[in-house]
C-alpha cells in the first residue's frame, strides 16, 4: 500500500524499521550464532573489564557479556510479546463485555476496569508475581495482566465510538448478533489504534521486565533475559559498568524500536485511515486548463463592498495540486444580498474563505482584484488587514457548535474580538456583547452572556455567531450554510435574522447554500457555481422563469416545492459533480447537460454579460427551457 | 389492528421525556409522513420501534409485538447520514447480504444482491465497492438495498435525504415513490421537509416536544391545519413565489 511505503520512506519509519529489524533478526539468529560462545565458562578471565576479547567484560563465571546479551535478545522479546498478547487478549475481553453484555452488567465491568486502571501497574506486577510464583511464567502473566487494564479501557472506548455509528445500528436492526455485530463491524474498525497500542506495549511490557528481572521477580538462573543479565551486572558495577551498561542499553533501544514502529504505524494510519466525504477530499489534477478571465461584471461603483475578480484557489492534492476555484469574479454592493448556489464541492466555501483569508496555509489564493471596502486584500497581509477584516466582515458557519470554545462564557467571546480590534475596555466590551445578544433576539441577553455555549441551542448558538459578527460594525456578512444545522422553524428565524441585520444597517450579505429555495427567499441576485466557476448571475427573481444555464434550471427543478406536480417524477441532475481533480475541456457540465453539442465538448464557454447585467456560461443559453432539465424517473447509475 | 401501530409510546432519556405517549398507525401499503422540528423526538420513536431504544407502551405490527430480537426483522430503518450508516470496510454487496437469513447458500445470496442493486438502480458489478468509492447518493441506495434484503414489511426512513445535495434528493425521493408502488411497502417518512413530505406521503402526523399534535390526510393538514405548530412548520417553507425580503 502506498501510505506504508510512504511511512517507510520518513526519517522516523526508516529508524524504526531498522531499529525493529535489527532485534528482531537478532531474537532469531543470536542463539544460533553466538549461543555456545555465551555459555563457554571462562574461569581464566573472571569479572574482567572489557578487552580487546570480550567487549564488554566476562561475568563472575568468565561468560562473555556481550554474546549474552545478544542471546538474551531471544527470550526477552518472547517474554515481551507473551506479556502483550496476554494484556491485549484480556484486554479485549473486558473491553468488549460492555458491548456484549448490555446496559447494565456492562456498567459493573466498566467501573471494574476503571478501578484496576488506577491501580499502579508495577503494584499489581508485584501481586501477580506472588500469586504466580518467582520465575518467567510468573512474571509474564504479572506484566500481562497489568497491562490489561489500560487496554482494557481503550478497548472501551474505542468500541463505544464505533458502537454508536449508524452502520452497527442498522446491523442489529437487521439482526445481526451482538458477537457478530462485534467481530464483523466493531473490531475490524478499531483494529489500527489496537495494533498501534499494542506495538507501544510491547515496548513497555519489555522495560517492565527488565524491571521484575532487576528486582529478582524475574527469569531465574541458568535461563537469562536483559533484566537477568542486568540485575547479576550490578552486583558487578564497580569492576565492570559494561556488564550493566550493555543488557541495559539492550532494553532501550528494542523499547525504542518498539515505540517507534507504533508511531510510524499511527502516523501511516493517521493519514488516509477514515474514509472521506467525496467531493470534500483534494483530488488530483492531470494538467490545469488555463483559466479564461471572467467578463467584468456590472458598472464598477463606489458602494461596492467587495469586488472580487479572477479569484483562484489551488490546493494540494493527492497526485499534485488542485484548482477547485477557477477564476471567479463577482462584487457585492451595500446592502446588497447575494447567494451562492452549487452542489457539494462546486467551491462555494473555499471562495467565502478565500475573500476573508480563512482559506488556510494550504490553499494558495491568487486574484486580478480582491477589494473590501476599497482596500486590496492581495497585498502583503498584515495588521490593517485583520482589523479590517476583524470588524468589516463578518463570517457565519454551518455549524454553531464548533464555532464557539465550548469552555469560555458566550459573552466573553463576543468580547473579545472587540477588545482586541476595536480596543474597548473589558467592561465596554462586555456591555457592546450584551447589546448585541439583544439585538440578534436572545431573551434575557444579561444572563445568556454569562452562559456556557452548551447551554444554548443550535439556532441561540447560531444567533450568537450572527451576534459576534455584529460586535463591531460589518459592512458584509458572509454566511455558509448557516441553517443547514438547524431545525426548520429555528431556520426560518435566523434567516429572518440575516434579513433584519441586512435592512437596519445596509449591510452586504453573502448566503451561500446548496439549497435554491434558501438563496432564493433572502436574496437579490444569485450566483450559480459549478466545478469552480460561477455559471450564472441572475436576479433571485428571475430564477424560476428566466434562468437560462441549464445547470441553474436542473437546480431549481430538482427541488420540490408545495406546488410540485404529485403525479409526475422530480427532475433530477444525471450523473455526479464534477471532479475539480479531473475536469473535462470543455464546459465542466457537458457530462451531465442534455444540451451539450460538440462544441461543449471542445470549448468552454466564458461567463458573459448581457445588458442588464445577467452573466451566464453556456453555448446554449438561449436554448427551450424544457429540454434543459430531465425527469428520469428509472435512470440508471445517476448519483 | 393491521399495520405498525404505536400505541401511547414513552421513551425518556434520564429526566427528560423524548417521546411523550405517541399513538400513531402506518396502515399496510401506506406511506405516513413524520414531521417536527429536530428534537421533537421523531428519530427516538423510530430507534423504538426497531429495539434500538428501551420505550413504555405498545409498538405492534399486525397485532404482534414488533420483533427486536432474533434475525427476523420485519421493521426495518434506513438512517439519515449514508456517510455514517455504511462500514467503511465492508463491501456494499457484503453489507446489502447481512440482514439476509444466515442458511441462504451463497449464489442465492449473490442474485438476491444483485436483484435489490438493480432495484435501487445501481449496478450489480459494483457489489465490491467500498462505501468510499460511492457519492452520498449512491451510499443511500444501498442503505435501502440493504433494508429491503430483510424482506420487511414496514420501512421506516429517516430524514434520508437531509444529508444529501439537493441536485441527488430528487432521485431519492423518486426512488422511494417507485419502490413503494411496485413493493407495496409501508413507510414512515420521518422529514423536517413539508414539501417532501407532501411529495412521498399520503397521511402525515406532526410531532412537537416528544408529542403528537396533529395527524390526518397529507393534503388536508396541508391545507387546513389544526395545530398551531403546523401552521408554524408551514409557515417556516421557503416558496417560489414569496417576494425577496429586504426587511419585515
Ligand atoms: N482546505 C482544503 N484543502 C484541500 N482541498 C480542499 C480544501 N477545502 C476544500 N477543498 C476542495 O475544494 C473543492 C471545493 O470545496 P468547497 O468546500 O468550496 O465546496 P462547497 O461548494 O462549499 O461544497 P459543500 O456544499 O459540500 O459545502 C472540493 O473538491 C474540496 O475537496
Ligand atoms: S455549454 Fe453546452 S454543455 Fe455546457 S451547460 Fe451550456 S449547453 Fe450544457
Ligand atoms: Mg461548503
Amino acid at each position: 500500500m502506498g501510505r506504508w511505503s510512504t511511512a517507510a520512506r520518513t526519517p522516523l519509519g526508516l529508524t524504526a524499521a531498522v531499529l525493529a529489524g535489527s532485534v528482531l533478526g537478532l531474537a532469531v539468529l543470536a542463539p544460533v550464532v553466538w549461543g555456545t560462545s555465551a555459555d563457554a565458562v571462562d574461569t581464566g578471565s573472571i569479572l574482567s573489564p572489557p578487552s580487546g576479547e570480550h567487549w564488554a567484560g566476562t561475568d563472575n563465571l568468565g561468560r562473555d557479556i556481550l554474546a549474552r546479551t545478544l542471546v538474551a535478545t531471544r527470550l526477552s522479546v518472547l517474554l515481551a510479546l507473551a506479556a502483550t498478547a496476554i494484556a491485549v487478549l484480556a484486554g479485549l475481553v473486558l473491553g468488549t463485555a460492555p458491548f456484549l453484555l448490555g446496559r447494565r452488567l456492562g456498567r459493573v465491568v466498566t467501573a471494574a476496569v476503571n478501578i484496576a486502571v488506577a491501580f499502579p501497574g508495577l503494584l499489581l506486577a508485584l501481586f501477580f508475581a506472588t500469586i504466580f510464583g518467582v520465575g518467567a511464567t510468573g512474571a509474564v502473566f504479572a506484566i500481562g495482566l497489568a497491562g490489561a487494564p489500560a487496554f482494557a479501557r481503550l478497548t472501551q472506548t474505542l468500541v463505544a465510538g464505533v458502537a454508536a455509528r449508524d452502520y452497527v445500528a442498522a446491523a442489529r436492526v437487521a439482526g445481526v448478533g451482538r458477537l457478530r455485530v462485534l467481530l464483523r463491524h466493531v473490531l475490524p474498525n478499531i483494529s489500527e489504534p489496537l495494533v498501534v497500542n499494542a506495538t507501544v506495549g510491547t515496548g513497555a511490557a519489555l522495560l517492565s521486565f527488565a524491571g521484575l528481572s532487576f528486582l529478582g521477580l524475574g527469569v531465574q538462573q541458568p535461563g537469562y533475559d536483559w533484566g537477568r543479565l542486568l540485575y547479576d551486572g550490578i552486583g558487578a558495577i564497580y569492576v565492570n559498568p559494561a556488564a550493566a551498561l550493555t543488557p541495559g542499553a539492550a532494553v532501550l533501544v528494542a523499547g525504542l524500536a518498539f515505540n517507534l514502529v507504533g508511531e510510524t504505524v499511527a502516523k501511516a494510519l493517521g493519514v488516509g485511515g477514515v474514509a472521506r466525504r467525496p467531493g470534500r477530499a483534494p483530488r488530483a489534477v492531470p494538467g490545469l486548463a488555463p483559466v479564461a478571465a471572467d467578463e467584468a461584471p456590472r458598472a464598477v461603483g463606489d458602494d461596492l463592498v467587495l469586488d472580487v475578480r479572477d479569484l483562484e484557489v489551488t490546493v494540494p492534492g493527492a497526485r499534485g495540486p488542485v484548482r477547485p476555484v477557477r477564476g471567479v469574479t463577482f462584487s457585492v454592493r451595500r446592502g446588497e444580498a447575494l447567494g451562492v448556489v452549487g452542489e457539494s464541492g462546486s467551491g462555494k466555501s473555499l471562495t467565502a474563505l478565500a475573500v476573508s483569508r480563512l482559506a488556510g496555509d494550504l490553499a494558495r489564493v491568487e486574484a486580478g482584484r480582491l477589494t473590501l471596502l476599497g482596500t486590496d486584500l492581495t497585498e502583503a497581509d498584515g495588521r490593517a488587514h485583520r482589523r479590517l477584516l476583524g470588524t468589516s466582515l463578518a463570517m457565519v458557519f454551518q455549524d454553531p457548535t464548533t464555532s464557539f470554545n465550548p469552555t469560555r462564557r458566550v459573552g466573553a467571546q463576543l468580547a473579545e474580538g472587540a477588545r482586541h480590534h476595536q480596543g474597548l475596555g473589558r467592561a465596554e466590551a462586555l456591555a457592546r456583547a450584551v447589546d448585541r445578544l439583544g439585538a440578534v433576539r436572545i431573551p434575557e441577553p444579561e444572563r445568556r452572556a454569562r452562559q456556557y455555549p452548551h447551554e444554548f441551542s443550535g439556532g441561540m448558538r447560531q444567533r450568537a455567531m450572527i451576534g459576534m459578527g455584529l460586535m463591531g460594525s460589518p459592512s458584509l456578512v458572509v454566511a455558509d450554510e448557516p441553517t443547514t444545522a438547524l431545525d426548520v422553524t429555528v431556520q426560518q428565524q435566523v434567516l429572518d435574522l440575516l434579513a433584519d441585520v441586512r435592512a437596519a444597517d445596509d449591510v452586504a450579505l453573502v448566503l451561500i447554500s446548496h439549497d435554491v429555495a434558501v438563496v432564493r427567499s433572502v436574496c437579490d441576485r444569485v450566483v450559480v457555481m459549478y466545478a469552480g466557476r460561477i455559471v450564472e448571475d441572475l436576479p433571485a427573481a428571475s430564477l424560476d422563469d428566466d434562468a437560462r444555464h441549464p445547470y441553474t434550471r436542473a437546480l431549481v427543478a430538482a427541488v420540490p416545492d408545495m406546488d410540485t406536480d404529485l403525479e409526475a417524477a422530480l427532475p433530477v441532475i444525471p450523473g455526479t459533480p464534477a471532479d475539480p481533480g479531473a475536469l473535462p475541456p470543455g464546459c465542466a457540465y457537458a457530462p451531465r447537460c442534455p444540451l451539450a453539442s460538440a462544441r461543449c465538448v471542445e470549448e468552454d464557454p466564458s461567463l458573459v454579460s448581457d445588458d442588464t447585467g445577467h452573466r451566464v456560461a453556456c453555448w446554449h443559453a438561449d436554448g427551450p427551457a424544457e429540454a434543459a432539465t430531465t425527469a428520469a424517473p428509472g435512470e440508471v447509475g445517476v448519483p | 389492528m393491521n399495520g405498525l401501530v404505536f400505541e401511547d409510546v414513552r421513551v425518556g432519556f434520564g429526566a427528560t421525556t423524548a417521546v411523550d405517549g405517541v399513538s400513531l398507525a402506518v396502515p399496510p401499503g401506506a406511506v405516513v409522513g413524520l414531521v417536527g422540528g429536530s428534537g421533537s423526538g421523531k428519530s427516538t420513536l423510530a430507534r423504538a420501534a426497531v429495539g434500538l431504544t428501551p420505550f413504555t407502551g405498545r409498538i405492534t405490527l399486525d397485532g404482534e409485538p414488533v420483533p427486536t430480537r432474533g434475525t427476523y426483522r420485519p421493521v426495518q430503518m434506513v438512517f439519515q447520514d449514508p456517510y455514517s450508516s455504511l462500514d467503511p470496510r465492508m463491501s456494499i454487496g457484503d453489507s446489502v447480504s447481512e440482514p439476509m437469513p444466515r442458511s441462504m447458500p451463497r449464489t442465492g445470496r449473490h442474485a438476491e444482491v444483485a436483484r435489490l442493486l438493480e432495484l435501487v438502480h445501481l449496478d450489480p458489478a459494483r457489489a465490491a465497492a467500498r462505501p468510499a468509492d460511492l457519492s452520498g447518493g449512491q451510499r443511500q441506495r444501498v442503505a435501502l438495498a440493504r433494508a429491503l434484503a430483510a424482506r420487511p414489511r414496514v420501512v421506516i426512513a429517516d430524514e434520508i435525504t437531509s444529508a444529501l445535495d439537493v441536485s441527488i434528493q430528487g432521485a431519492v425521493l423518486n426512488l422511494v415513490r417507485e419502490l413503494q408502488a411496485e413493493l407495496g411497502l409501508s413507510m414512515l417518512f420521518i422529514s423536517h421537509n413539508l414539501a417532501l413530505v407532501r411529495y412521498v406521503a399520503s397521511h402525515v402526523a406532526v410531532m412537537h416536544a416528544g408529542r403528537l399534535v396533529e395527524e390526518g390526510p397529507t393534503h388536508r393538514v396541508l391545507a387546513d391545519p389544526e395545530h398551531d405548530y403546523t401552521r408554524q412548520l408551514l409557515a417556516a417553507v421557503p416558496r417560489g413565489d414569496r417576494p425577496s425580503r429586504s426587511h419585515r
